[in-house]
Order: structure tokens, then sequence, then C-alpha cells
């Protein structure tokens, strides 16, 4: 006859490998943090340096074309940055965690991400080349919120939340296009490192 | 029936197997190698695991390929569904009636 001590462990085994195969617990707030802080730079500099702030649909900036290349450029790299930083802090955590990073709940959050956030891309170079280039601020936010919701099926609870938050700002930001980078700072930046402070303190402490 | 006293199924003495089926209780399916991966043991000893709760009919298993290679996916049957609720079920009283 097994002690109590057995029926315990046998309890926590299965509540581990349901969590663990239902769930990638790999990220980090850390990511998240960072994340917040480059968007917010990107957003600084696309405003004071390229003097981008749309404020109408067909923004066509204050003169030159070059600029608006110049802050789809800096976009992009905010974007890589992020992400890249998320890919890593992620692959360090599994490691520590003596996981795989890439397994079958990762492969399963990926698709279920790709799917919004390859249609608001392919939306996004539609509407540009239309020159609705005011709308593009919106739905990144509308977009990353939707992969948002849909990820957190899959990870931590509280990203559902987060695809939630950036969903309503993105909402906002479409009605009041005139302050559409300053939601988008808020969004993107605050909004991040407030959810990458959250889940610091909750689960990596 | 494999069912002790207790109320506690002989197939899941082994934290593998309990572990196996807990996997496939949160899981549509899943195949061999991430199985592998999360319960950290040896092909063999994970197919013989295997075997053992495919005997009592607790899980099925579709053999297909990716290319050349094997890929082997498991799930879980109604009657594996219910006896590994009944099972926590069986877990929950004795852990209570011990305290």
């Amino acid at each position: 006859m097994k002690d109590e001590k057995d029926y315990n462990r046998d309890i926590a085994e299965i509540r581990s490998m349901m969590e663990r195969s239902s769930k990638f617990m790999s990220l980090t707030g850390w990511a998240g943090i960072m994340a917040g802080v480059y968007a917010l730079a990107g957003a600084f500099i696309a405003w004071k340096v390229f003097d981008f702030n749309p404020d109408q649909i067909q923004y066509t900036g204050s003169g030159s074309n070059s600029g608006f290349l110049n802050v789809f450029l800096l976009a992009g790299l905010v974007l890589v940055l992020a992400v890249g930083t998320a890919i890593f802090d992620s692959y360090l955590k599994s490691k520590k965690r003596g996981e795989k990073a890439w397994n079958a709940i990762s492969r399963k959050l990926l698709t279920n991400i790709s799917a919004p956030l390859l249609v608001g891309g392919i939306l996004i170079l539609i509407l540009i080349s239309n020159g609705l280039t005011g709308l593009v601020i919106p739905l990144t936010l509308i977009f990353y919120g939707l992969a948002l919701y849909n990820a957190g099926n899959f990870t931590y609870s509280v990203v559902k939340t987060l695809g939630i938050v950036q969903m309503t700002l993105g909402l906002i930001s479409c009605y009041f296009i005139e302050y559409e980078l300053l939601i988008w700072a808020v969004g993107f930046g605050l909004v991040h490192i407030v959810y990458g402070i959250y889940m610091h303190y909750k689960y990596e402490r | 029936m494999k069912i002790s006293i207790s109320g506690l199924h002989k197939a899941f003495d082994s934290r593998i197997r309990l572990g196996i089926v807990s996997i496939l209780a949160v899981n549509e399916w899943i195949d061999f190698n991430s199985l592998k991966e999360y319960l950290d043991v040896t092909d063999g000893n994970l197919a013989s695991h295997l075997k053992a709760l495919e005997k009592e009919e607790f899980i099925s298993v579709e053999k297909s390929f990716i290319g050349k290679k094997p890929n082997t996916k498991y799930s879980l049957t109604k009657a594996g569904r219910k006896a590994f609720v009944d099972h926590l079920i069986a877990l929950e009283e004795l852990i209570k009636t011990q305290k």
C-alpha cells in the first residue's frame, strides 16, 4: 500500500503533465518589459526624428515619401528586436526548466498566432499601397490583440487579457486617429511593460 | 477487473503510465516523440508502457508516415478517460481519508 506522500506525488505528476503538455510556460516577463522599451523608443524616434504623427486616414506625412519608408523600417526593427528577445528568453527559460523550447505546445502556440498576424500583415500592406496609412497603427494593435487572445489558450491566461487590452486600444485609436501614435505607444510600450512586471513578480521570483 | 480495494486502477500504478494518460486527457492526440520529451524516458521504456495501455484499450494508436519517417499518434479512448477520472476520484478520496 502506498502512503499519503505517494498519492500526493501522483497528483503532482498528473497536474504537471497536464500543464506542461497543454500550456507553454516559458514566456518571460523580462521579454515583455523589453518589448515595451523597444516600442517606446521606436514611437519616440518616429515622432521626434521622422516627424511621424498621423492625424487622418489618408496620412501623407509632413513632406517626403522617404519619411514613411524610414518609419516602416523602424517598425520592422522594433518588431525584430521584440520577437528576438522573446524567443531568446523563452529558449533560456525552457533550458532552465529542462524542456525543449520547440515542442508540441510551442508549435501549437505559433500556428494559432500566425493566422491573425499573417492576415493583419497582408491587410496592412494592402492599405499602405492604397494610401490608407492612417489605419496602419490601429490595425497593428487590433490584429496583435487577436493573436494574443488566441495565444492565451496555450500559455498563461493573462496573455488573453493582454490581447483584450490591445484590441480595445486598437479600436479607440481607430476612432481617435489623431492620437493613434500616442495610443500605440501606450499599447505596445506601457501595457507591455506593465504586463512584463506583473509576469516577473507573479511567476519568476 | 484489475482494480485494487482502494479503487485505484492497476494500470496507473506506474507514474509513467499515469503521465501518459494525464497528457492525453488534455490533448486530442500526441505523437510518440512529444510524449518521450515530456516524460523524459527511453524509446523502449515508453513503448512498453504504451503497449500496456493499448492492451487495456485505454489508448488508441494511429500509425502514419511523414515522408519516410513513421509518425505514431496516440489518443485517449472513452474507456481510458473514464478509468482516469475514476482513478482521480479514488486518489482524492484516499488523500481525504488519510488526513
